[in-house]
């Protein structure tokens, strides 16, 4: 089974960064985008704002001439002042929704112009069928084509390393300054990227995309939203609000004829400014914002995502399918005991685990010697340079060293050191097996240490569970979102750490089939279900998931499966990556909530004040000062409330990991109670400073 | 007055106690489980059922449901105008009325096809006996029972089960619910007074004066007046409908009315618990509309019994209740609960003259027609209840952070589609376009007899009705063609009739079908969704909080869309009357 080679790369704030993204000009880009995006081609896109878009022109044809359709009794000049303060605050109400929605764009084009810059036509060294090099362009390699590269060289286009060794520094994509070592054959560490850099030796390359669908080229257009698709839930949403969008529509083009029979007849500017007030203009001005910018979050997290809708997705997921080694646990076991058997003291133990791990160079190796070292004060005893190291081979399943003296001492998987103690005429004492139970029950790994036909006791390894991976685990099962362990280790060793970490269920012995079953099984009982792989063999089970999540370490193939690629390849991310989806829907549902309920004031705010002829003016429970002064605050509020929510829209509201009823009161004592009262005061307050009679 | 409220009070505590009997022998009829019919009933539908060759056990789609619910419809509905247009030679007319103008035939014909029974006739004079049984009787079971079926097919697709067969779903609903309450209901209200003959008019000499005759109207009423009742119709017999002392002579009749007018469409919440077994979502839910029943209820009771201050100042008094347009025997406070009630539930009959109620009557039923879910009409009322607990789910859902779901099934495009366009959309359509043409051509097309805010009142009022399916009138529109018999005698058939005839067609027929399919199709599609497990991080939908998510949805969504209306007419009135000039 495919396990993941990276540790923890320190805490979630410290991985968030945006590699070279240069945001100083978003604002002055976005302003001039606001204006761009007033062609009517694009505003119908949005049916809310193209309503207001159209609204404002009528606006503006009765402030030219306020007698266009039909005589208003009133004034005309003054009449014309109250239509051109409409058309004003409609024509901001539109360029503020497009500004939302270029702000949020910004930001990621901003990460694509870097991105870009990386990409630049480079001469390529390609290797002819005959054995000698031509240069060609970058732009003309086709997949399938061999690449030579040598240090220095930037990396004409993504594939696999065919030849050499060498140290690739990927800053570019991952912001990791980190040169990363690249040769062929090892699955993770034989893809390379177009558009990073081979710092030392050379490498050739099997080049594995055509030019244009990179890697690179990829996230450019995701990050940029040239592919950005409506997610279902947005499409969902458009509906509703378009819907309420026509209903308004009807309503305010009936309510005509009726208050003309009433004789409280009123001018069509009005009625827009009506419409306009009832439509969801706040969450129509801010849905693609909100969208685009749970796209960045994502992306501010080194994280790219496909599609909105693998975003989306992760907020809907019911089950977390984990590996074990490196997602739950360090990846490596470190020393923690000393077992001795055989009436050896536990000092002896220590001392002769150290001999035979001092040419040990794995972090296994390395535990032990410090154990010993600091725990029990073993010194080495003999001469280095004269001892041999004997390393680990996976037919022996040992390593050791054979000391000047010729004595062999060797560690290992028990099986084997028992083999070898007895082919050195050694009795195996019974201790050691009782050794060898109690660590497996512990969940660790035991390893036999043995100085020729004597053994000495049992070293236990433990798997390291990462630090606050358990608290995680419990906000997760709060939000309703059940964790499954993976790991190949058997079944004891699996329920220790399955237990210690604080998972709802495991799987032990698994294979990469095993992997694909869990993630079927979890589907047909109508889950939703989200992994992390990156392997070759990962790439059927991350295509299963509806949230597969490929390290960006991880094979071509991982990263083509998957629905989101994980640059820094920490496979826990995961989980932030839940709370982010949740996020973005939540942000959508408060801003909803909130856009919706501010109608009320909006009623009360206009309907008696227009209709006062009607007698109802009782209704005017703000006491706002006339009909115009009530009109103009409404508009003013609906127009302002989009920048002032810009910021929300594009940070998202506030994620806490709470049960779905403890999120509901909260947010709708924010946002929907606040939605009902929040307007009544800030209309008032307009009221109260806007000059108008 | 206390008395009053104790009526209002016994009558409203009685439909809540028969709600989880009713409606959990509602659940054991449509979920085809032992009842006590039965035995006699069960080769009955055999027969029916291999007569129209249906497959009982054959489960239909949405589309093969709304289908079948339609094209049965159009068959009944052919049926019936024709044996209207031809009653002057058809049996049963002792009273030799002759055949209406088409236009009323035809917005009879729909009226009652549609469980609406809004009558732009008089019983008694335009129709004979034949048309009122065989016609308009027959439809009371048949357009009832297709609420229903519609309803039960709705509440089985949401729970996520197969929407169910439409023909046994309407054979079940007449032979095991309509059929027997009524037969028992209708001797109930003959001992209690109420005629069933099939003689013709009686002439008698006046108390007054012996010298004079007069021709007293009668029939068979009491099996019609009880499925009028039952069936959501509410099409009177006579043209005053139940404030008649035929339809409705005493307390008796008038308790056995509301509560057989309310008990369908408030049980059937009880029967949703049932099938998504889960009571306790269906009593919280049962509460949206109880709550918004009792609040119109006091709301209009109070004003009634305070009466109009304009006509107090001239009795000298400081209160007396508003007697105008009500019967006597039913006084201030049966008569407002009536008027709640009949408008509420999309029944229709009326005890007394809404046109003569305070504005805040007009508001309160005109309040119960828009929002069509204050227990609502013969099945649908419950499934636009769910539909809106649907658009709750949606708008609020997305809070928690998943895409939002009811009962484990998701809420997608498709659902929002249907759920919108259906609460949110047909009913402005049909009420405010007809009404704002009708308003904006107010000579020619209306006949109001009142100007201003209760002339706007009277007209929403009518199309409201026809949109909601109710059918009860504010009146005081000439909305009428001559009697057959004064057309005979040469009157002038009306334009404004022919406008009001053909106008509520319009939203009589958009407010029933579009609304039958939009709910069979959203319930097919929701029962075909693979249900999610629930997790703590699953929205539930079963709670107190949630439920004041939904009212206050239905309040923002519902309401508010009609908020101009109600400003412009009851509002206006109102502050009208409290300023003194009434």
């Amino acid at each position: 089974m495919q396990t993941s080679t990276t540790a923890t790369r320190g805490t979630r704030d410290s991985r968030r960064h945006t590699p070279k993204a240069d945001m100083s000009g978003v604002y002055q880009r976005a302003i001039r985008e606001s204006f761009v995006k007033l062609d009517p081609r694009i505003v119908v896109r949005n049916p809310v704002m193209f309503i207001v878009w159209v609204g404002t022109i009528v606006t503006l044809l009765v402030t030219i001439d306020p007698n266009l359709f039909g005589t208003v009794s009133a004034d005309a000049g003054n009449q014309r002042l109250l239509n051109g303060l409409i058309t004003l605050i409609l024509f901001l109400t539109v360029l503020f929704a497009n500004f939302a929605e270029a702000v949020a764009e910004g930001r990621g084009k901003a990460q694509a112009d870097s991105l870009r810059s990386t990409r630049s036509d480079t001469v390529a060294r390609k290797l002819l069928p005959n054995g000698s090099i031509q240069e060609v362009s970058s732009t003309e390699l086709r997949r399938g084509d061999q690449v030579q590269v040598v240090a220095g060289d930037m990396i004409p286009a993504d594939g696999e390393v065919v030849r050499g060794i060498a140290s690739v520094d990927e800053s570019a994509i991952t912001g990791e300054s980190a040169p990363v070592l690249k040769q062929p054959g090892t699955d993770i560490s034989s893809s390379v990227t177009g558009g990073t850099r081979i710092l030392s030796d050379e490498l050739i390359i099997n080049v594995t995309s055509d030019p244009g669908q990179g890697f690179i080229d990829r996230m450019i257009a995701l990050v940029e939203g040239a592919e950005r698709t409506k997610t279902p839930n947005e499409i969902a949403l458009t509906v509703l609000l378009t819907v309420l969008t026509l209903v308004f529509l009807i309503v305010v083009a009936t309510v005509s004829p009726l208050a003309n029979y009433v004789e409280a007849p009123t001018t069509i500017a009005i009625l827009i400014s009506l419409l306009v007030a009832l439509i969801p203009t706040t969450i129509g001005g801010l849905l693609s914002a909100i969208g685009i910018a749970g796209m960045d979050r994502v992306a501010q997290f080194n994280v790219i995502a496909t599609s909105g809708r693998a975003v989306e997705a992760c907020g809907d997921v019911n089950t977390l399918v984990l590996d074990k080694t490196g997602t739950i646990t360090l990846g490596n076991r470190l020393a923690d005991e000393f077992i001795p058997v055989n009436g050896h003291s536990v000092e002896e133990l220590a001392q002769v685990a150290l001999a035979a791990s001092v040419f040990d160079e794995t972090p296994e190796g390395k535990s032990i010697v410090q154990l010993a070292e600091r725990e029990y004060q073993a010194k080495v005893g003999f001469d280095r340079s004269t001892a041999e190291g004997v390393e680990f081979s996976a037919r022996t399943r040992m390593s050791g060293t054979d000391l000047p003296n010729g004595r062999e001492i060797r560690k290992g998987a028990v099986d084997a050191v028992k083999g070898f103690v007895r082919s050195r005429g050694g009795k195996i004492p019974a201790e050691i097996d009782e050794a060898y139970a109690r660590v497996s029950r512990l969940g660790g790994t035991p390893l036999a240490v043995c100085q020729d036909g004597e053994m000495y006791g049992v070293i236990y390894l433990k798997d390291i569970v990462k630090a606050g991976l358990r608290e995680r685990f419990d906000q997760l099962r709060r939000m309703g979102v059940k964790t499954i362990m993976l790991t190949g280790d058997n079944a004891i060793t699996a329920s220790v750490i399955a237990q210690e970490a604080g998972v709802d269920d495991f799987i032990a012995e698994a294979t990469p089939e095993d992997k694909i079953d869990v993630i079927r099984r979890e589907q047909n009982e109508g889950k939703l279900v989200a992994m992390t792989g990156d392997g070759t063999n990962d790439a059927p089970a991350l295509a299963q998931a509806n949230v597969g999540v490929a390290m960006n370490s991880g094979t071509q193939a991982a990263k083509e499966a998957a629905n989101m690629v994980d640059l820094d390849s920490d496979p826990t991310k995961l989980i932030d990556l839940v709370a982010i989806g949740k996020q973005l829907l939540i942000t959508r549902g408060a801003l909803t909530t909130f856009s919706i309920a501010n109608d009320i004031a909006k009623y009360f705010a206009i309907i008696p004040t227009i209709f006062a002829a009607a007698g109802i003016g009782a209704l005017n429970i703000m006491g706002l000062k006339s009909p115009q002064s009530a009109i103009i605050s409404a508009l003013i509020y609906n127009a302002l409330i989009i920048p002032a929510l810009i910021p929300l829209a594009l940070k998202g509201v506030q994620f806490r990991p709470l049960t779905a009823n403890q999120l509901l009161r909260r947010n709708i004592l924010i946002y929907g109670v606040g939605g009902v009262i929040a307007p009544f005061i800030a209309i008032k307050l307009i009221d109260l400073i806007i000059p108008f009679s | 007055m206390l008395q009053g409220w104790i009526q209002i009070g016994l009558t409203l505590l009685i439909l809540v106690a028969i709600t989880p009997l009713f409606g959990g022998y509602m659940a054991r009829v449509y979920q085809e489980e032992k009842t006590f019919f039965d035995r006699i009933l069960n080769p009955l539908d055999r027969l029916l059922y291999s007569a129209i060759g249906v497959q009982p056990k054959e489960n239909m789609t949405g589309w093969q449901y709304a289908r079948a619910a339609i094209s049965s419809n159009i068959v009944m509905a052919l049926l019936i105008f024709f044996l209207i247009m031809n009653q002057g030679w058809l049996p049963l007319n002792p009273t030799r009325v002759p055949a209406p103008t088409w236009d009323t035939a035809l917005h009879t014909t729909i009226s009652f096809i549609t469980n609406t029974n809004q009558q732009h006739y008089s019983g008694e004079t335009y129709l004979s006996y034949g048309s009122q049984m065989l016609g308009l009787g027959y439809h009371m079971f048949t357009s009832a029972a297709t609420g229903l079926a519609v309803g039960i097919a709705f509440i089985r697709g949401l729970t996520g089960k197969p929407l169910g067969n439409f023909y046994v779903d309407l054979i079940r609903s007449i032979t095991r619910i309509l059929l027997p309450i009524s037969i028992v209901g209708a001797i109930a209200l003959l001992a209690a007074g109420v005629p069933e003959t099939l003689a013709g008019v009686v002439v008698v000499p006046t108390l007054e004066d012996p010298a004079v005759s007069q021709a007293i109207a009668r029939g068979p009423v009491a099996h019609y007046e009880f499925i009028k009742e039952l069936g959501e119709n509410g099409g009177g017999f006579f043209a005053i409908n139940s404030a008649h002392p035929f339809e409705n002579p005493n307390g008796f009749t008038n308790l056995v009315q509301l509560v057989a007018i309310l008990s369908v469409p408030s049980s059937l919440i009880y029967t949703y618990g049932v099938f998504a077994n889960n009571i306790k979502q269906a009593l919280l839910v049962y509460l949206i509309p109880l709550s918004i029943l009792v609040g119109f209820v006091i709301l209009t009771a109070i004003a009634e019994y305070n009466g109009n201050p304009a006509v107090n100042a001239l009795l000298n008094v400081d209160q007396a209740p508003n007697l105008e347009g009500k019967e006597v025997r039913f006084g201030w406070a049966q008569s407002a609960l009536y008027a709640v009630i009949t408008t509420a539930s999309m029944c229709g009959a009326i005890n007394s003259l809404h046109d003569s109620f305070m504005p805040n009557g007009g508001f309160a039923t005109l309040s119960n027609m828009f929002l069509q879910i204050v227990f609502g009409g013969q099945g649908t009322g419950t499934a636009y209840l769910f539909a809106y607990l649907l658009l709750a789910v949606f708008v609020t859902g997305l809070m928690v952070g998943r895409t939002p779901e009811f009962l484990g099934r998701k809420i997608e495009k498709r659902e929002v589609v249907l759920a919108s366009f259906l609460i949110l959309l047909v009913h402005p359509i049909a009420i405010l376009i007809p009404g704002a043409i009708t308003m904006a051509f107010p000579d020619q097309l209306s006949g109001i007899s009142n100007p201003g805010f209760h002339g706007l009142s009277q007209v929403m009022y009518e199309y409201a009705s026809a949109a909601a399916n109710n059918g009860s009138g504010f009146e005081g529109l000439g909305d009428s063609q001559p009697s057959p018999i004064a057309i005979a005698g040469g009157a002038e058939t009306s334009t404004t009739a022919l406008w009001w005839n053909l106008s509520t067609c319009f939203s009589l027929l958009a407010g029933r079908y579009i609304p039958i399919v939009s709910l069979l199709l959203l319930a097919d599609g929701l029962s075909r969704k693979q249900p999610v497990p629930e997790t703590v991080g699953t929205l539930r939908t079963d709670t107190g909080l949630f439920t004041g998510v939904t009212a206050g949805v239905i309040l923002i969504l519902g309401a508010l869309t009609f908020f101009p209306i109600l400003a412009l007419g009851p509002i206006a009135e109102a502050f009208l009357i409290s300023r003194g000039i009434g």
